[in-house]
């Protein structure tokens, strides 16, 4: 087993070096004069107006919350999922399947819960500040006069 | 002979880049050497013979909770001047303070009787599959029928607590 | 591996267990497979970069590359030298570290993928007993890369490339992972080989046909692949309409040849994976895997290289299909693709799941069942790719194939 690991630490080692030993090749064959209109960041030919790291959209974080805690039971279930068979030819298969519906309902509980929440919704959150931006928009005027 | 050399290879870059994360000023420069250490923290899992652990660490964390840290460092998106300027403060002593002796006592323990060397490498010679994905699929069905529902009732809750938290404060 | 190099040594009269050098001869034998088999990948993503051009031609009627050998077959090779002697520019306001290191990311989580990934009966990196978990596990930092890619371009392009990746990535990875589930409790282990060794060389042993919803793990698993490798109708993290190039925008050169390289290159790694998962692998038609293993001689040798090419094949012919995919659908919304996996594809997923763990206690209770069950699962294949064909062949007949394709070769 030790064997198959170090094949992973070798892999990586050589596709590091297959990355920099082609960098370091072409560095004698590529030309190299930069210019600042070259090293400016592209923004569809104009000036670059400000940095591009600013604040986005919280939704991303959402998704990316519900997928840790999805991924942390994927991790749970591989360990289940890789025994069930053998569970079953030792005929307590039953009780295997029980534990293993158990799990996925409680998840599916979770999974029913963020959807009737409507989280799950990716243009709510938009259609939501579209409709304020507009309401605000009706009542300015009327606060104006 | 070979262990402890690809030993100390983890262990010294797991703690070079842990600290990274800790001194860096840039969050996701921090981010990512917190990847690099959970890699190498992986490597240390499977010289322990911990596979599905170390398969884990590079699965959840490496790739989930990263994942996580970076649209979270990202959201909050905070500026050079927004982060404070670097001083030496009574908290920081006292923390720096706290670190080395929380590191000294694990030390000390670590090389006492407390964990026995090669415990672990025993255990993953007498028992076949010990630390393997089926041995603790195996421990699951069996000895842990209970905590392994509870986990899932656990995660249920992370899952419905984080979107409530998220939805509050966003 | 470590077998053949074992016989290796033993070749040369020394015993591996006692010999000093033997950890040395694994270590040479080791990063020679892992240079050959990342050179491999390189080329075939080169050869598929020509190939979907081909593709895209013949499907769109319009002219692909024919001028660099025959049938622009050498295309691959000159735009390789093209990148390599192009000017490799990092952006002023780039952050410079994380910009140079995010294509090596990249490609370890590309490279180490082949490291569970099989190719025929014996070749094979290493038979990890956590094969398909370990592959899992690793892609995860081709995420990674593109974050940091992203992120590290300071561009507003590059920006929104990488998080809309990311999030697509990361969620398209639950079907995928619980789709790939079901494989795994079908064969009772986790082994790439061994999964493959539970199935059989006729189509009616394979988990694609073992029950219905082995086959719709298949379908999941293939869409979240196709999402997960950023792949038509779900490209929209380098939409060029609307991001310029997606997160490597602000990269060229070599450096941007790697992220080129990762993305063509996964289509050989999410139609092998699913060969070996679903679709029989190496099996050969009629020869056991326990006929193989006793094979001797020039026997064997002829074996491994059916089985070998058993296996390129059908990957090949899913690779097609990726492409066939890319010119033929349109590009789908973000909130399409967020509803379809969070409502569509992850319920289904978990619902396989029950299925199956419910066909397998029936099987086991009643195993002519299971027999039955592949009987019709593969009878209703049939029937269905001889429609498909058999009304293709008709709208081509009725329309009148005007056009000469042939012509541009």
């Amino acid at each position: 087993m030790p064997f198959h690991f170090a094949n992973v630490l070798v892999f990586a080692a050589i596709a590091i070096l297959f990355v920099l030993g082609s960098l370091v090749g072409g560095h004698f064959l590529r030309p190299h004069n930069p210019t600042a209109e070259k090293e400016m960041i592209y923004e569809c030919g104009e000036k670059p107006i400000g940095q591009a790291w600013y604040n986005f959209n919280p939704r991303f974080y959402l998704i990316a919350l519900v997928f840790v805690i999805f991924e942390v039971e994927i991790a749970f279930m591989y360990p289940v999922a890789s025994v069930y068979r053998s569970f079953i030819e030792k005929g307590q298969g039953m009780l295997a399947f029980l534990e293993i519906f158990v799990f996925v309902a409680i998840l599916a509980v979770g999974l029913a819960y963020v959807w009737a929440m409507g989280d799950l919704e990716w243009v709510k959150g938009l259609k939501q500040d579209v409709l304020k931006a507009a309401r605000e928009a009706r009542e300015q005027p009327r606060k104006a006069a | 002979m070979t262990e402890s050399v690809f030993f100390w290879i983890f262990a010294v870059l797991t703690v070079l880049l842990a600290a990274q994360v800790v001194l860096r000023r840039n969050p996701v420069h921090a981010a990512v050497s917190l990847v690099g250490a959970f890699f190498f923290l992986s490597g240390i899992y499977l010289l322990l013979a911990a596979q599905l652990i170390a398969i884990l660490q590079v699965m959840v964390y490496a790739g989930a909770v990263m994942v996580l840290f970076v649209f979270v460092i990202m959201l909050l998106n905070l500026k050079e001047e927004e982060m404070g300027h670097e001083r030496l403060t009574a908290w920081k002593i006292i923390g720096g303070a706290s670190i080395v002796v929380t590191t000294g006592l694990i030390a000390y323990l670590a090389l006492g009787n407390a964990y026995p060397t090669g415990l672990l490498r025993d255990m993953a010679r007498t028992q076949p599959g010990f630390g393997s994905v089926k041995g603790v699929g195996q421990a699951l069905y069996i000895a842990s029928v209970l905590p392994f529902e509870v986990t899932s009732l656990l995660l249920t809750i992370a899952v419905v607590g984080a979107v409530v938290v998220a939805k509050g404060k966003i | 591996m470590q077998g053949f190099l074992d016989n290796l040594i033993r070749h040369f009269g020394h015993d591996p267990a006692t010999w000093p050098w033997t950890q040395f001869v694994y270590l040479g034998g080791m990063a020679l497979f892992a240079f050959a088999v990342i050179n491999f990948a390189a080329i075939t993503a080169g050869i598929f970069s020509w190939a979907e051009r081909r593709v895209a031609a013949r499907m769109q009627s319009r002219v692909g590359p024919n001028r660099v050998g025959p049938g622009g077959f050498l295309q691959w090779v000159a735009d390789a030298v093209k990148l390599l002697t192009k000017e490799d520019l990092v952006p002023a306001e780039a952050d410079k570290i994380l910009f140079r290191a995010a294509p090596y990311f990249m490609m370890v989580g590309f490279a180490c993928v082949f490291v569970a990934l099989p190719f025929s009966h014996r070749l094979v990196i290493a038979d990890m007993n956590i094969g398909i978990f370990f592959i899992i596990a690793v892609t995860a930092l081709i995420v990674v890369g593109i974050i940091m890619s992203g992120w590290s371009s300071n561009s507003k392009w590059s920006l929104f490339g990488a998080i809309r990746s990311a999030a697509q990535i990361i969620s398209y990875e639950i079907p995928g992972g619980i789709a790939l589930m079901i494989p795994v409790m079908l064969a009772g282990t986790l082994s790439t080989q061994g999964i493959i060794r539970a199935q059989g060389g006729l189509p009616w042993q394979w988990f694609v046909f073992d029950n219905p919803a082995a086959f719709v793990a298949f379908v999941i698993y293939f869409i979240s692949a196709l999402a997960e490798g950023n792949r038509t109708p779900f490209d929209l993290p380098e939409a060029e309409s609307e991001l310029v190039s997606g997160y490597n925008t602000e990269y060229s050169g070599m450096r941007f040849s790697y992220f080129f390289l990762v993305e063509w290159g996964n289509m050989w790694v999410m139609s092998a994976l699913a060969t070996t998962m679903f679709l029989g692998g190496w099996q050969i038609p009629g020869v056991s895997a326990a006929t193989l293993d006793a094979a001797t001689g020039g026997t064997a040798v002829a074996l491994e290289l059916l089985s070998l090419a058993i296996f390129v094949g059908k990957t090949l012919f899913w690779v097609f299909v990726v492409m066939w995919l890319r010119w033929t659908l349109p590009r789908i919304r973000v909130d399409q693709m967020m509803n379809m996996c969070w409502k569509y594809l992850v319920p289904m997923s978990f619902a396989a799941v029950a299925f199956v763990a419910v066909w397998m206690l029936v099987v086991h209770a009643v195993p002519a069942l299971g027999l039955v069950m592949r009987a019709i699962m593969f009878v209703l294949g049939v029937a269905f790719t001889v429609f498909f064909v058999y009304r293709t062949a008709q709208n081509i007949r009725d329309t009148g194939d005007k056009f000469d394709f042939t012509s541009n070769w």
